[in-house]
């Protein structure tokens, strides 16, 4: 099953400020009462974006000018904390298809990868940049292109890394490793059978 | 050049290079539970896939159990359909299910090392990023999303890049009074929240050789909050002899094959690692958080930072963030802080021995009027074992309230919750905010003792002082 080879996103962009934003907060554990991932992106960031009696708060995402954004934008360590896949779901769920941040926590950053959503980290001082031009403009187009290691918006660009095995994987369309995994069984039954433990049941 | 325990490992279950570059790496036990499994079996349901090992993935049941009704149906039908939805998995693809009536289900971590299924040499992986808790016995074990539980189900292996290696040594002793648990604290304080990513933890040193099993564990647990997505130590007599005569361990000829191979597994004297930081025993005293990430923290005898002793803006920014949350000044002392909750139990500090240590000074002592203590062992089998031991009625005369096992309180996807702006002395992990289920809950990470002490003054507390824990005579 060949997937879709992604090598550039652009939409919109919305700031979510902070360092340390951790999964918690991405998507608080009492909606993982779920058996399903459907319907997540309905709460994601929930408890930052509506107060204990669930009106909106002031907060970027709840900001109309940038409703309809797909990559969010934030500081360090984003995704810090619980493995849960239901975080990066959510981002994704709710329309998000590109993170750009400082730095990523590792699980969240490998979820996220499998799920084809790329996670591109910026210098400080350049995501300063680029997050003056979405505030003076919501409208404004941003992409991130893997091919480049570039973000773009308006005339300005800005440079951007990501791990290289998780950037060929998005730019040759090999995120969802699961056809490859299986691909190997023979090798995976030596490796097994050369493993005493492997045999305990 | 020497090999570390992770690198032998590492090649021992690799089965080739992926095309992306990326090693495909045989995971040799696979943990799930009912939170980040069903998605995943529902991807296999979709795609026609079968189980590749079944007997290589153990099931247990933790985040929404409730500890205090035993009767299902549970009052939260989502709770319900959770539980009722991983026994359906477990019979249909023939896993083994440590349910709620065989006496042995508990939180993940808690299990798996209990049943001696947590071996050292070996590849663990589980949907919870507390796996790094069975690093304790020299194995590589991973925190996954669910694609990937969905992967190791259907291939027994995972597409990763390898990690790189810090060995943290601690040498020296540990004062009376201070724990596992504050070990950790400092090493997170000191290096940050994501200092340690794209690195697995080696934890060693005198300390760490002196540790138990379950201290051991305490630090590994932790690892990810710190960055490190694997923490280990390496396996020695302390770990044979803790999982001789369990359940999975081996047994007659073949458990003195298994220590031998076990042993092969630990770094070598001569490995190269791409970083080493020491740290001394007697630097670290009973730690506490301040804030809303785990490396907020500070020794009980300090004060809580104020926002301009930030370094940078975004620094200066986290700390105004996390004082506004918790309510606190900058500047005023930790100690004597007012608590509303005292929880102790989780995958960090919910085992026999915290329990046991606990109970030895809490003995004849009583829970503050303001205050609601609750204890929740970690599994049925601690659970058990300390009610053989009268631990319980302990907790009880005391004003704890003893609950059955599970995550609790840890992550509140049960109906164990903090109300409104309470401020909770925890033994778990984490301090993020609504993490123990109220939006504007507070949480103070501390060592179990520290709990208790907390419990019985009804404010943060040195339990050194409370418990009349007297620091040796300096020489």
């Amino acid at each position: 099953m060949s997937l879709k080879e992604i090598s550039k996103v652009t939409g919109r962009a919305v700031h979510v400020p902070g360092d340390d934003i951790d999964t918690d907060r991405i998507i608080p554990a009492r909606f993982m009462k779920c058996v399903t991932f459907d319907g997540l992106g309905e709460y994601m960031f929930y408890d930052v974006r509506k107060d204990a009696d669930g009106n909106d708060r002031k907060h970027p995402l709840n900001d109309p000018s940038y409703e309809g954004a797909s990559i969010l934008i934030s500081g360090n360590n984003f995704g810090c904390g619980s493995s849960r896949e239901h975080a990066p779901q959510a981002i994704y769920r709710a329309g998000f298809r590109g993170v750009i941040a400082e730095g990523f926590a590792e699980i969240f950053f490998g979820n996220s990868t499998q799920l084809g959503m790329p996670c591109v980290t910026a210098e400080g001082k350049d995501i300063e940049k680029l997050v003056a031009a979405i505030e003076a403009d919501p409208s404004t187009e941003v992409t991130i292109d893997l091919e480049a290691k570039k973000i773009r918006f308006g005339i300005a660009a800005i440079d951007c890394e990501i791990r290289e095995g998780a950037r060929s994987v998005l730019l040759n369309g090999h995120w969802d490793p699961l056809q490859d995994l299986l691909a190997s069984e023979e090798q995976v039954e030596a490796v097994a059978g050369s493993l005493a433990y492997m045999a305990e049941k | 050049m020497g090999k570390s325990l992770f690198q032998k490992v590492w090649d021992a279950h690799s089965v080739r290079q992926l095309p992306n570059g990326q090693t495909q790496l045989l995971i040799g036990t696979h943990l799930i539970h009912e939170v980040t499994s069903p998605q995943a079996f529902g991807m296999l349901r979709e795609k026609g896939i079968p189980v590749k090992y079944p007997h290589r993935t153990f099931a247990t049941v933790d985040h929404i159990v409730p500890t205090n009704e035993l009767a299902e149906p549970y009052s939260d039908p989502l709770a319900q359909a959770m539980i009722t939805e991983l026994r359906k998995n477990c019979e249909e693809y023939g896993v083994k299910f440590f349910d709620t009536t065989t006496g042995m289900q508990g939180i993940v971590h808690i299990v798996g090392p209990e049943q001696g299924i947590t071996q050292p040499g070996t590849t663990i992986a589980c949907g919870d990023s507390h796996t790094s808790t069975h690093g304790a016995f020299g194995a590589v074990a991973f925190g996954i999303g669910t694609s990937q539980v969905r992967d190791v189900l259907a291939t027994q292996t995972m597409a990763l890049n390898p990690l790189k290696v810090r060995r943290i040594n601690v040498d020296g002793k540990l004062a009376p009074g201070v724990y596992a648990k504050d070990v950790i604290l400092h090493i997170i304080r000191t290096l940050g929240v994501n200092g340690g990513t794209g690195f697995a933890y080696e934890y060693g040193g005198e300390v760490f050789d002196n540790f138990t099993m379950e201290e051991r564990m305490t630090v590994c647990n932790m690892s990810i909050e710190g960055g490190a997505r694997v923490g280990y130590v390496n396996p020695d007599e302390t770990t044979f002899e803790y999982l001789k005569g369990r359940p999975y361990a081996p047994k007659g000829k073949d458990w003195d094959a298994a220590v031998e191979r076990w042993q092969s597994f630990a770094s070598d004297a001569d490995c190269d690692y791409d970083d080493v930081v020491n740290i001394r025993a007697e630097d670290i005293a009973p730690t506490v958080t301040w804030g809303i990430n785990p490396g907020q923290a500070v020794f009980i005898d300090q004060s809580v930072p104020k926002k301009e002793e930030g370094k940078t803006v975004s620094e200066r920014a986290s700390i105004a963030e996390a004082l506004e949350h918790m309510q606190f000044e900058g500047g005023t002392a930790i100690k004597g802080v007012k608590v509303n909750v005292a929880f102790l139990g989780s995958c960090t500090n919910g085992r026999l021995s915290d329990l046991r240590e606990v109970a030895q000074y809490l003995k004849g002592r009583k829970v503050h009027p303001d205050v609601q203590a609750i204890c929740v062992p970690g599994s049925q089998g601690v659970s058990r074992i300390a009610e053989e031991m009268g631990i319980d009625q302990i907790f009880k005369d005391a004003g704890f309230e003893w609950r059955g096992a599970g995550c609790s309180m840890c992550l509140a996807m049960n109906p164990d919750k903090l109300v409104g702006d309470q401020l909770c002395a925890s033994s778990s992990n984490r301090n993020f905010k609504g993490r123990q289920g109220s939006i504007t809950g507070r949480t103070v990470l501390m060592s179990p003792l520290m709990v208790a002490a907390a419990a019985v003054t009804g404010e943060i507390s040195d339990a050194r002082e409370v418990f009349g824990i007297l620091e040796p005579a300096t020489v």
